[in-house]
């Protein structure tokens, strides 16, 4: 999988609602397509997208087939104090892939 | 005074009346609003998962020679190259878009093998390329060599092809603004690719969308590599001359 790409802001204020969005590199595959020659494409997709922020989860997302390929969420999150964000997601191969950054509560 | 109004009333009207005749509408201004808004923020448009993943290959040395950076720098250098595209070579006395461009260094510089024009590695460098020239007016040479290939692209612009024996023009000139099925015929510009597109859920090139209309009226597309489709590109871009690039455009 490819790198995906995250906004996050740098730094935040105490109390201040922040936005998260992410969009991630993925074919999305729903298992209804057949290739050239009549064989079902299997179904390949991401199905759940977990964020933590201070080790604490703050955003899940169950994902379907019909989900379009290379999808991007956004999720509003409240600044507490300053800590990682991560963000983690598992695709039907069982593939695993996160993406962290810190952010900064003043 | 009267005799002084009109002449300045006349004028007035002329001024409004000639932008609005020679301006050149982009398929952005077509996209509906919920696209362009995925176009006009790079966190949310598709295209950019190519743009980043073509400036690693940039700085990525391959094993049969050094990387593109290490011959051109910052591809920062690249600013204003894909807004002159296509090109004539005279190094080698062909007319080239990027994807030859690339594969020319590619094959002689690198000794990587060329790539397909929709190969995920070419299109991130296509992307990663043209989005330096965002917002810069797509001009390329139409004088000299270039004035033949652009003059072949023109008439096949106008032959009418396929089954359905329709021209491009007669859907992109004749008819554009006006409704197929769900969409709006575009005026069928060059200034956004790669683009992504969300019927294709990936981003995509010129050929690729070319070969998508020639389908469309049941034609038998030429291959990405054919001249003719070089030649289409190239009267593309001649003909939305002046229209900002958008690099990498979204679509529906
Ligand atoms: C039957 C009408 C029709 C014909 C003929 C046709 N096209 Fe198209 N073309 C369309 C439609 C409709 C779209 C937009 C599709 C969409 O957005 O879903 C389009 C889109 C395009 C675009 C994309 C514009 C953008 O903003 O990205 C280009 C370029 C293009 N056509 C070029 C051509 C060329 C070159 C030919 C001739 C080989 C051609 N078309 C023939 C209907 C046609
Ligand atoms: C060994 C040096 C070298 C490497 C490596 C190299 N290039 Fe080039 N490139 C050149 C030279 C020299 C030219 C000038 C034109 C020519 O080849 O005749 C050029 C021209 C170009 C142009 C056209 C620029 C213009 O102003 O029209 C593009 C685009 C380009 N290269 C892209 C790439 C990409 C992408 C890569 C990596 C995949 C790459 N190059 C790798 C040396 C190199």
């Amino acid at each position: 999988m490819a790198r995906p790409l995250v906004s996050i802001p740098k730094s935040v204020r105490r109390g201040d609602i922040f936005d998260i969005r992410i969009l991630i590199a993925h074919p999305m595959e729903s298992g209804q397509r057949r290739d050239d020659s009549g064989r079902a494409i299997p179904r390949e997709i991401i199905n759940r997208f977990i964020c933590t922020y201070g080790g604490e989860e703050v955003f899940r997302a169950e994902f379907f087939p019909a989900i379009a390929a290379n999808p991007f969420l956004t999720f509003s999150v409240r600044a507490v104090e300053t800590g990682m964000i991560v963000m983690t997601w598992t695709d039907d191969l069982g593939a695993s892939q996160f993406e962290s950054a810190e952010i900064i509560v003043t | 005074m009267r005799a002084a109004a009109l002449p300045v009333l006349v004028l007035v009207l002329l001024l409004h009346a000639l932008p609005a005749a020679a301006q050149k509408r982009s398929g952005y201004q077509d996209a509906g609003p919920q696209v362009r808004a995925m176009q006009d923020d790079d966190a949310a448009n598709p295209g950019f998962l190519w743009v980043e993943q073509g400036r690693a290959a940039w700085q990525a040395s391959p094993p049969g020679g050094p990387a593109c950076a290490a011959c051109h720098g910052e591809i920062a250098a690249m600013r204003g190259v894909a807004a002159r595209y296509p090109a004539f070579d005279p190094a080698r006395g062909v007319a080239l878009d990027l994807t030859r461009r690339i594969n020319i260094c590619r094959t002689e510089r690198q000794s990587a093998r060329p790539l397909a024009s929709e190969a995920n590695e070419m299109l991130a460098l296509t992307a990663a390329i043209g989005v330096e020239s965002r917002g810069m007016s797509h001009r390329i040479a139409t004088d000299g060599a270039m004035a033949a290939v652009i003059a072949r692209g023109a008439a096949l612009f106008n032959t009418r092809l396929g089954q359905l024996n329709l021209s491009c023009a007669q859907c992109h000139e004749e008819r554009a603004g006006a409704r197929l099925g769900g969409a709006v015929i575009p005026e069928g510009h060059a200034n956004a690719y790669p683009e992504y597109r969300l019927e294709w859920q990936t981003l995509g090139s010129l050929p690729r969308r070319i070969r998508a209309c020639l389908t469309g009226v049941r034609a038998e597309p030429w291959p990405a590599e054919a001249p003719e489709m070089l030649a289409l590109e190239a009267y593309l871009a001649a003909r939305g001359e002046g229209l900002a690039i958008e690099t990498p455009g979204v679509r529906p």
